[in-house]
């Protein structure tokens, strides 16, 4: 069926990803299921310990290097991949869904004429066919889909491929100097948002909704989180409501995560906001109505006042954590 | 300056979503469908480009008839002509973005605003794809937008913060929540848009690269306990996080 599975190792600031060590994982699997051969590919100018991506079951990475890509530019990171491509026939090729990977992924995916399944949350083989499951409209449903191109993109939801525990492989490493990258758009500052978590990358996130009553109690959620080491999640009518920022908004017009744990506070649990938050490992609410609809899906209530329990979770975790 | 910008027409995110009697495709029976979220953010900087740059708007939607519901509210909002590529069989992302690329080829539009994202299909690439397609620049998942003569500006969203990304026309603009406010329709707008002729064309056809299979429902979810009703359950569900489910 292929030939050969190609991997596309994300960097930012010179650092890999963690979404990327995971589609190594997946990408190594599958060269042995399929008895072929993997790589890695990645764009940037200094990046640290690529050869770790042996240690996932990679076994070569070639690295495209000029000083001038040590931010993102899709032009270039997706012309480079595109030629490496073509000139080593890869067929199968990965990405993370990142919001790297979301931007690269579909003009790679242009560039070649292929199928692309985005945000992938199983793969599975047949003797013939490569099934990607991916969830649609935030999770209220699921497609099994298949790529009948040639060659086929799949980029794969973050946190949910298990990477395994990392071998002492290392990966033999290319680098190949770029003289004159593509920089039609380039990315020429990066703005961090201070020492904060983005709930798209949490494994904890705290979220709460309208039963915070104000945004001057939302030091609550905030305190919670911190003492979780947690990320601070909104609802979307508190978001609306410009009571959070939107980039904490969890939900079908917000972002969707899966952390392992995932506290809602005053949230009664709207379709759009469960469809975003319900492939979360444990599902905690604290809410005063018990038919909120969250209690539906969480794994452990409490039908309470959350101005009570709240403070009072801070500092039961801060009791254990000492 | 000719401004286009790439509408759907999706169930709104408040429907509960049913699986059809095929099994590749939804029950639309009681689902009430909406001009896609993120799409409004991307007329509005249409509308907006125009009263700062001049020139034309046109928005262009791919589907069946209900989709001129969702042409008219962006006829509505202010957005000068309307085009409907009519073809209501399953498209995969770039078969999409092949019949939108050779629209806005025809249109000769030089600026092209997409949604970030359809809320049906959560695919988030058609944008990227169709930029590709006509070898235009492409800044997707923007929350600002700024036009200087050839030269565009944007901030996207990633991971814990934003990227600032330049580039120059003729490009493609994705809109992500937080890039504008959109304005409501003026009774006028709303009047004026019953009047307007939507066109209707039918695109040329394209081979689908992606194949549903099997469309299904999540498993669902457990309810689990309600551990009590104050702050006196909260040493147990600590407890619980701790020792049964190990997250903490």
């Amino acid at each position: 069926m292929a030939n050969k599975i190609l991997v596309f190792i994300e960097q930012r600031n010179g650092l890999i990803k963690k979404p990327s060590f995971e589609a190594a994982k997946v990408a190594a699997d599958l060269a042995v299921k399929l008895s072929v051969t993997a790589e890695a590919v990645t764009v940037g100018n200094e990046i640290e310990g690529l050869e770790k991506v042996g240690s996932y079951g990679v076994t070569k990475v070639t690295h495209f290097k000029n000083s001038d890509l040590t931010n993102y530019s899709p032009s270039a990171y997706a012309e480079l991949i595109t030629k490496f491509v073509n000139e080593n026939g890869f067929d199968i090729l990965f990405f993370g869904t990142t919001s790297m990977g979301k931007d690269l992924a579909p003009r790679v995916s242009a560039k070649l004429d292929t199928g692309l399944a985005i945000d992938c949350i199983a793969l599975n083989t047949n003797s013939s066919d490569i099934i990607a499951t991916r969830p649609i409209f935030a999770g209220k449903a699921l497609v099994d889909v298949k790529i009948t191109s040639p060659k086929k993109v799949f980029a794969l939801r973050p946190n949910v491929f298990n990477p395994g525990v990392p071998s002492d492989a290392k990966a033999d490493l290319t680098v190949v100097n770029v003289d004159t990258p593509n920089l039609n758009v380039r990315v020429t500052e990066i703005k961090r948002a201070e020492g904060k978590l983005d709930v798209a990358e949490a494994d904890i996130i705290v979220s709460g909704g309208r039963g915070m009553k104000g945004p001057e109690h939302f030091h609550l959620v905030e305190e919670l989180s911190q003492v979780l080491g947690a990320a601070t999640g909104a609802s979307r009518a508190v978001v609306d409501a410009g009571w959070r920022p939107h980039g904490e908004q969890v939900g079908q017009t917000g972002k969707t995560v899966s952390p392992t744990l995932y506290v809602a506070l005053g949230i009664s649990g709207a379709i759009q906001h469960l469809a975003g938050m319900r492939s979360s490992k444990y599902i905690v609410a604290v809410n005063k109505d018990k038919d909120a609809p969250i209690f539906q899906i969480a794994d452990y209530g409490i039908v309470g006042d959350l101005f009570e329990v709240a403070p009072a979770m801070i500092e039961e975790i801060k009791k254990i954590k000492s | 300056m000719k401004i286009a910008v790439c509408v759907s027409h999706v169930p709104d995110t408040a429907a509960k979503i049913n699986i059809g009697s095929d099994g590749i495709s939804i029950d639309p029976s009681g689902v009430t469908y909406v001009v896609n979220p993120y799409d409004e953010f991307a007329i509005e900087e249409a509308l907006k480009s125009k009263e700062k740059f001049g020139g034309e708007t046109v928005a262009i939607s791919l589907g069946g008839d209900a989709n001129k519901e969702t042409l008219r509210k962006a006829l509505a909002m202010g957005i000068d002509n309307a085009v409907l590529l009519k073809d209501s069989g399953y498209r995969d992302s770039l078969s999409v973005s092949k019949a939108l690329a050779e629209e806005i080829k025809a249109q000769g539009a030089e600026l092209v605003f997409f949604g970030k994202q359809s809320v049906d299909f959560d695919n988030s690439v058609v944008g990227q794809l169709t930029a590709e397609l006509l070898g235009y620049n492409c800044i997707s998942v923007a929350v600002s937008f700024v036009l200087d003569g050839n030269k565009i500006i944007c901030e996207r969203e990633i991971e814990g913060g934003k990227e600032v990304v330049e580039t120059n026309l003729p490009a493609v603009i994705t809109a992500q929540k937080g890039l504008n406010e959109p304005r409501y329709a003026s009774l006028k707008g709303i009047m004026a848009a019953k009047k307007k002729e939507i066109i209707e064309k039918i695109p040329a056809a394209a081979t689908n690269y992606v194949e549903v299979l099997t469309m299904k429902k999540p498993a669902s979810k457990q309810a689990g306990k309600i551990i009590g009703t104050d702050a006196s359950a909260v040493p147990e569900l600590i407890r619980l996080l701790r020792e049964e489910a190990k997250v903490i």
